[in-house]
């Protein structure tokens, strides 16, 4: 009896186990059917390279939206990793214990604010900011940065963090046994060694900040074009499925979906990389 | 007997409410190996790392009574923590390599101290090495990576670390504790050798290693110092019950 019952939730779990890869799999292997023959028909480099996307006339080139994610996202690391990796130090190394017990879920409740708040918020105080301040119509690279880099706090400080403290203690006493300052035990010794947990939470910061959709719409402004300063409005490639899908049709549809998989190839690299950057680690070392 | 170099005077240790050490007093004498041994827990550790202050890491540690080095209090207030460091060396029971090439490691502590030519560090360096018996292991590849380096050779290096600051005082705990005998012996020989230049305490991995190694000998047991004498004394014919049941292996 015992037996079978095992062997039962042993069965349900691969079965439940299974239907979620494959639905994973269904939906990668629909994007690339739905997608690929566009960008046969393009052609890879006019698609991916073309400047024009308009698809009422069948041109469908995505380099702008690559510059818009490339540039917001580029600017979301600016202003996101120092803050972060700054804050994880000090959560990690200064902070005493009441504190860094109020903030580490105060900084969980920070990724799970849904996106379209942060996006809400960003409109209404960011970009009036921007617009008043600073020029332009405050519909940004530089409002979508910011949101962004709030946006992908979380996952950079909580990461570093816990690359910070599971370093050997042994690690910065060895430092500190030397006659070295706290500072200077953090930045020759600390750092290099949590180096490769640091950069995997910058990677999936990254990645996340290429993946977001919601937020990005209502802060960047949407245009097509390629951005020329900071303070232009830009569209990203996640966004132009998000506010294209509703009415695209045909080629247009197809279009959507070949933007799709250029999405998920970078979303995949990022990933691989992050995976690999920790993996690295754990056999570097002992 | 020679000067002394450590007095511990009636020093105590807590931990929050929890006190490690009990009204300990101590003279360490200078140029001789010290074991201070007893069993798990007894607040050897916390006894070394109050000669350094390095407990100072750790929130809500307190220490009472005086530490003298050189009839000097390092809890004074004049008393510059990185100095005493570099004065009172120590080394770990796990090898704690930093993150960089030999050459950097054992260059680092000199660096801080201000050195900067390549000769004179080049010099440090060599020497130091020579001391801690890993001069020969490693001359040729300076520049890889101290991680490279096997548990014992990675152990020498710090020590050799140690030993490029100067300092007057050596700290050592478990220093043996993950090597292999062949390891442990170039330790246990080249720390004959260091004696004569500097003050060594050390916590030995096991009771034949203090016999072997150490001029004087303290036995600890929950914080308190029990008894203290020569290595003869205390390991061949100690007076106290306990220390005698804890040598003979009768303890618990
Ligand atoms: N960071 C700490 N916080 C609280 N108590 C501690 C801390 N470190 C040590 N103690 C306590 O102080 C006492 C002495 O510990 P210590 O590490 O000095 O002993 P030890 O003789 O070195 O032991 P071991 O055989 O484990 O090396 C122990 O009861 C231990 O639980
Ligand atoms: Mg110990």
């Amino acid at each position: 009896m015992k037996d079978f019952k095992e062997k039962l939730s042993g069965r349900i779990f691969f079965v439940l186990a299974l239907s979620s890869i494959s639905v994973l799999a269904l939906i990668t292997v629909f994007i690339l059917i739905k997608g690929t023959p566009l960008i046969a028909e393009v052609g890879l480099k006019d698609f991916i390279f073309g400047m024009t996307w308009a698809p009422g006339r069948g041109e469908f080139g995505i380099f702008p939206m690559i510059a818009g994610s490339v540039s917001v996202t580029f600017g979301a690391a600016v202003i996101g990793v120092p803050i972060g990796i700054c804050c994880s130090i000090f959560l990690a190394e200064f902070a005493p214990a009441w504190l860094s017990k109020i903030f580490r879920p105060v900084i969980q409740l920070l990724a799970g604010i849904p996106s379209v708040v942060y996006g809400f918020w960003g409109m209404i105080f960011v970009v009036p900011l921007i617009r008043d301040y600073l020029g332009g119509p405050g519909l940004s690279i530089l409002a979508g940065s910011i949101i962004l880099a709030i946006m992908i706090l979380p996952t950079v400080i909580s990461i570093s963090e816990v690359s910070i403290l599971a370093l050997p203690r042994q690690y910065k006493e060895g430092a500190l046994a030397l006659g070295m300052t706290h500072w200077q035990a953090i930045y020759s010794v600390v750092l290099p060694s949590a180096k490769s947990g640091i950069v995997a939470s910058v990677v999936l910061g990254i990645g996340r900040a290429v993946g977001e959709t919601m937020a990005v719409i209502m802060v960047l402004g949407n245009a097509v074009a390629l951005p020329e300063s900071i303070l232009d409005p830009v569209r990203t490639l996640t966004t132009n499925i998000g506010i294209e899908m509703g009415y695209a049709e045909g080629a247009h549809e197809q279009a959507l979906f070949a933007t799709g998989i250029v999405l998920f190839v970078v979303i995949m690299i990022i990933n691989g990389l992050a995976q690999y950057i920790t993996r690295d680690k754990n056999k570097g070392r002992r | 007997m020679t000067d002394t170099k450590i007095k511990i005077e009636n020093l105590s240790f807590f931990y929050g409410k929890k006190q490690a050490i009990n009204d300990f007093s101590l003279d360490i004498p200078k140029n001789r190996i010290m074991s201070v041994f007893g069993p798990a827990k007894s607040g050897i550790t916390t006894l070394l790392r109050s000669l350094n202050r390095l407990y100072e890491l750790i929130p809500d540690t307190r220490a009472e009574g005086r530490i003298l080095i050189d009839n000097e209090d390092i809890h004074a207030p004049s008393v510059s923590l990185t100095q005493l460091r570099r004065r009172v060396g120590m080394v770990f029971d796990v090898p704690t390599p930093l993150p960089m090439s030999i050459f950097d490691n054992m260059a680092y502590g000199p660096r801080l101290s201000g050195i900067k030519r390549r000769s004179e560090l080049e010099g440090i360096v060599e020497q130091s090495l020579k001391m801690a018996a890993l001069w020969e292991d490693v001359c040729d590849r300076l520049d890889t990576p101290a991680a490279s380096l096997s548990g014992g050779q990675q152990q020498r290096l710090c020590m050799a670390r140690v030993l490029a600051l100067k300092p007057e005082v050596i700290l050592l705990d478990r220093p043996c504790s993950g090597l292999d005998p062949i390891s442990t012996a170039k330790i246990e020989e080249s720390l004959q050798e260091l004696k004569k230049q500097f003050t060594i305490v050390i916590a030995p991995h096991n009771i034949q290693q203090g016999g072997r190694i150490s001029d004087r000998a303290v036995f600890m047991l929950s914080g308190n110092l029990i008894e203290e004498g020569t290595a003869e004394e205390i390991f061949a014919n100690p007076t106290d019950k306990r220390t005698a049941d804890y040598i003979t292996g009768r303890f618990g």
